[in-house]
Formats: C-alpha cells, sequence, structure tokens
C-alpha cells in the first residue's frame, strides 16, 4: 500500500490528475481552489506538460476545448462565478463530444457571492449550464481521498464516453487535509480515431465542430448523444449507502453535507432513532434507483444542501412522490450544523 | 476517542503551522486526523483559525464548532471561542497576549506566557510550537515520541534548519509546570 500523505483536497486533485496522465492545464485563479492552479504551475513545467494561466475563464475553457480536440487528457478548475464564465466553452466541448475535466471548488452564489463554501451551483452542473441539450458527468468528492479517486475517475469516464466530466466540490473539500493515498499512474486507454492529430497524408481530416445548419443532421446528432446519456444513467451511478439496513428515514447528501450528517446520525442513532444516509457520489447520473428502492423503506426524506433547495428537486422525482422529503439547509457559504439535521430528522419524525 | 480541537490568533503566528503539526503527529500515530484551516480575507492580516481532528474512529465533518480543547492566542480569539468548548474541555491560552481569565468555570484552563518565553528562548516566533508542547503535556492526544518525524513532514526541506529549533520550541512549553 502506498505511503498515506496530508494534502489538502485541492492538491490532490492536482496530483491525482498529473498521475491520471493530464499534462495540460488551463486556468484563472480563484478562491478557494487557488491551490490546483498553484500545484500545476509547480509541476507541469518539470513534467513536460504545459501550465497556462489564461488571460480568463472563457479564454482557458477555449484552451481546454482545443487540447480535448487533439485527444489528449485536459483539465480547467475554477470556482463558481468562473465556471459560470465557462459555460459557453462547455457547451461547446459537450456539442463536439470531447473528453475534458471542469472542477468546480464551489462557493457562495449568486453573483461575485462569497468565498466560503457551497453547493449552490447543483443545477447549473446537472441540469445544463451552458446552452442546448446536453448533460455533464458530474462526480461529488466527499474526502480528500474522494478528490484524489474521483479525479482519476472523471478522466476515464469522460474518455469513455467522450464527453465532459465535472468535479462537483465545495470550499471545504478543497481547503481541508486529511490523508490520502495517491492513485497509481495511468491514462488514457481509450481509442481515439476522432482526434485532431495530423493525417500524415494518410487519412482524411478530422473535424471538430459543434456547427450543424441542417436541422435534421443536428437533431439526429443529439438524439445519438442522448442514447449514450441513457446507457450512462443506467450504468454509471455511484452513491454510498451509509446505516440505510435497518434505517426509517433517510438522509440524502454530498460532499460536506454528507460529512456532517454522519455525525448528526451518530447522535441519532445513539437516541434510538435508526437514520440512515444515501450520499451521491455522481449527481449526474442522479443514484435514482438507490433513492426509489429506499422509498419501498423508509417514511421520509431529508435533503441536505450547502443550497436554498436544488437537489431535492432530484430525490423528489427519484422516489417519485411516495415519500414526504424535507429539506435542510444553509447557503451563502454556511454550512448545517449538526444539531440543525438532528432537528430536522426528528421533526420529520413528529409530522408521522 | 475522539479529541475535536480548535487553534485560533492572529495571522502569522503560525496557528495553521501548528495544527498541520499535531494533524501530522496523529497520521504518524495511526489515527484518523482531519485539518481544516480558515481561508480568505481573516488570513490575510485578520484572525486565523484551524479546526484539527484526532480520532480512533473514521472523522464525519472535519468542522470544529464545539472544541475539546482550544487553543487562543489573541483576545479576540479567547472572545469568540470559549462559549463553544465543551463542557470539562481544556483552554489553553497565551497568557502574554491575553490579559483576561477566561469567564468559564466548567472547563480546565492553562495560560503560558508563550510569546514571552519565546522570546526570551530567541525564537520569538515559536510562542505556538510552545502552545503545542503544554498542550501535548496537559492531554495527551499525541505522543512525545517521534516529534522529529512529525515536524520533518511540516518543516519543508527548504528550511530544515528550523526543524530543530521547533523541536526544542515544543519540549520548552512541555516542560513549563502550570
Amino acid at each position: 500500500m502506498a505511503e498515506k500523505v496530508l494534502m489538502k483536497g485541492n492538491e490532490a486533485i492536482a496530483e491525482a490528475a498529473i498521475r491520471a496522465g493530464c499534462r495540460h492545464y488551463f486556468g484563472y485563479p480563484i478562491t478557494p481552489q487557488t491551490e490546483i492552479a498553484a500545484y500545476m504551475a509547480k509541476r507541469m513545467p518539470k513534467i513536460g506538460g504545459t501550465f497556462l494561466q489564461a488571460e480568463s475563464e472563457i479564454s482557458a475553457i477555449n484552451m481546454v476545448y482545443g487540447v480535448a480536440g487533439t485527444g489528449k487528457r485536459v483539465m480547467t478548475s475554477s470556482s463558481s462565478p468562473g465556471i459560470s464564465l465557462k459555460q459557453e466553452g462547455i457547451s461547446y466541448i459537450a456539442g463536439a463530444d470531447l473528453p475534458a475535466l471542469i472542477v468546480n471548488v464551489q462557493r457562495g452564489g449568486p453573483g461575485l457571492g462569497g468565498i466560503q463554501p457551497s453547493q449552490s451551483d447543483y443545477f447549473q452542473a446537472t441540469k445544463g449550464g451552458g446552452h442546448g441539450d446536453y448533460r455533464l458527468i458530474v462526480l461529488t468528492p466527499a474526502s480528500v481521498q474522494e478528490m484524489a479517486d474521483l479525479t482519476a475517475l472523471a478522466f476515464d469516464l469522460s474518455d469513455k464516453y467522450r464527453m465532459p466530466a465535472m468535479l462537483l466540490a465545495d470550499g471545504t473539500m478543497g481547503q481541508m487535509m486529511e490523508p490520502v493515498e495517491l492513485p497509481a499512474e495511468s491514462g488514457s486507454t481509450v481509442a481515439k480515431p476522432w482526434a485532431v492529430t495530423g493525417t500524415g497524408l494518410a487519412r482524411r481530416h478530422n473535424i471538430i465542430n459543434s456547427l450543424y445548419l441542417d436541422p435534421e443532421e443536428l437533431e439526429k446528432t443529439n438524439y445519438e448523444r442522448y442514447e449514450r446519456y441513457a446507457f450512462i444513467e443506467e450504468h454509471e451511478a455511484r452513491w454510498e449507502s451509509y446505516r440505510m439496513d435497518d434505517a426509517e428515514y433517510c438522509i440524502v447528501a454530498f460532499g460536506i453535507a454528507a460529512r456532517v450528517a454522519k455525525n448528526a446520525i451518530s447522535v441519532l442513532r445513539a437516541q434510538g432513532i435508526k437514520v440512515g444516509l444515501i450520499r451521491p457520489i455522481t449527481v449526474w447520473p442522479f443514484p435514482k434507483k438507490a433513492i426509489a428502492e429506499a422509498a419501498e423503506q423508509v417514511s421520509a426524506f431529508l435533503s441536505v444542501e450547502l443550497s436554498m433547495g436544488q437537489m431535492i428537486e432530484d430525490v423528489r422525482l427519484a422516489e417519485n412522490c411516495r415519500r414526504p422529503v424535507a429539506l435542510c439547509r444553509r447557503t451563502g457559504g454556511m454550512i448545517p450544523t449538526p444539531e440543525q439535521i438532528i432537528e430536522s430528522v426528528k421533526r420529520l419524525k413528529g409530522g408521522n | 476517542m475522539t479529541t475535536n480541537i480548535l487553534l485560533a490568533g492572529f495571522g502569522g503566528q503560525g496557528i495553521l503551522f501548528a495544527g498541520k503539526f499535531l494533524a501530522y503527529k496523529g497520521l504518524l500515530e495511526n489515527k484518523q486526523i482531519s485539518w481544516l484551516p480558515s481561508y480568505g480575507p481573516e488570513m490575510r492580516g485578520g484572525t486565523a483559525n484551524c479546526s484539527v481532528i484526532i480520532s480512533d474512529e473514521p472523522i464525519g465533518s472535519p468542522i470544529v464548532s464545539k472544541p475539546d480543547v482550544l487553543i487562543v492566542m489573541n483576545l479576540p480569539s479567547l472572545d469568540k471561542y470559549e462559549d463553544a468548548v465543551v463542557p470539562g474541555g481544556k483552554i489553553f491560552a497565551d497568557s502574554t497576549l491575553i490579559g483576561r481569565k477566561t469567564m468559564r468555570s466548567d472547563v480546565e484552563t492553562f495560560y503560558l506566557p508563550a510569546t514571552q518565553m519565546a522570546r526570551q528562548n530567541g525564537t520569538p516566533t515559536l510562542a505556538n510550537m510552545i502552545m503545542t508542547g503544554q498542550v501535548i503535556r496537559q492531554t495527551g492526544i499525541v505522543s512525545l515520541e517521534g516529534l522529529e518525524d512529525a515536524l520533518g513532514k511540516v518543516v519543508s526541506a527548504k528550511h530544515a534548519d528550523l526543524l530543530q529549533v521547533n523541536l526544542n520550541a515544543i519540549k520548552l512549553g512541555y516542560g513549563l509546570a502550570l
């Protein structure tokens, strides 16, 4: 087993990306994810990679688009306002069916918002963000270990399905340090015959493009893309079930909210209240089956979020109105306390 | 057992460093650990704080809102966090910089003139590690064995000469009988 080192979540993302074979990083600094760019600035020149601080987020995402077209592993990272600026480029990358990794270490919004942790970019990450019919694979780490592991997984899924992936973290995950066992060196194992790498005069030109002036053709590409999305929804949803075996109440939370929820569950269990947690590790595809199965078992759900309540809509769609779904939230950079979650669960119990 | 530690003071006092040292020491003793700093405007000249959890079990939230151990190195931090300490918890205060005692009567308190001791020791910037030494003495959250190994992880190779003075400061704080 590799040695465990203490790393900030942001640094773990950067090191894991390098180990996954990413040699091209384009970004622009913003709190609370700047350590990713700083780490890349230090490491990339030493390993023959590219670190480039672009003049803006818009520029950075278009550089990502360019490298993605060559089939090389490429990434950018930012925090909420910066991710908003990248949306046009993300839509183009999705429209051109290219793999790439976008990291969002979320902070409070809307607007310039604040710099403290948040999960209020859930809608943006899972429902589109940019224009057009498209999806991102969205992974939600809840530990520094997962910051590393899900970075590697995001590159693999992105390559496999030829679509952009997003790591949706938050300020606490980025800033905290925990022991991490870094993933082994890897790289892309997927053939990329579509990549623009020079024809060597041996084949026709590959064309990377998201423009289809013929609506029938554009419709066809969207249908094809959605067949891929349907397959992903069926096969790639990931979640952790925590103390769900005998649970009568189910908390649904990801990232830092799930960590706080685990503290609340320990206290509630000690008081004899049977509560468990479903922690989505992917929020697109959303773990619908896990929620639907839980709906057969529990009497109510509680969605715990660092937002005004965004994931709760997906929880309701998944449990299909069979059980009440309540909300426990803080927003603007605030984090729910275990006590707040405990109170919310007890209110669920009172409501029966 | 789980110990929730909150360290707080001014930016520049080595609050985050002391927390990182405790975290690494815990890691080397095969404990579960987490370290979460305050970040943002307060890092640039205001108050700095960090949450450190050292536990025998997997750690849930890394946020310490009710510390078992509070280490404060300025008055604003004592004002802000003393009420949060759990009953029976421990408060360590740098009495060179904090002129008052805590209002709490249900906690154990340790006042040590760490900044003054650091100056007299010729290492004025290491009051943080003197505080840390006393915390180890009074709490036993980490062992006194293998301090060098943990320091080696947090003192960058560039500043290897600082390892010994940090070690001395920890021992100075540890040796102080209150």
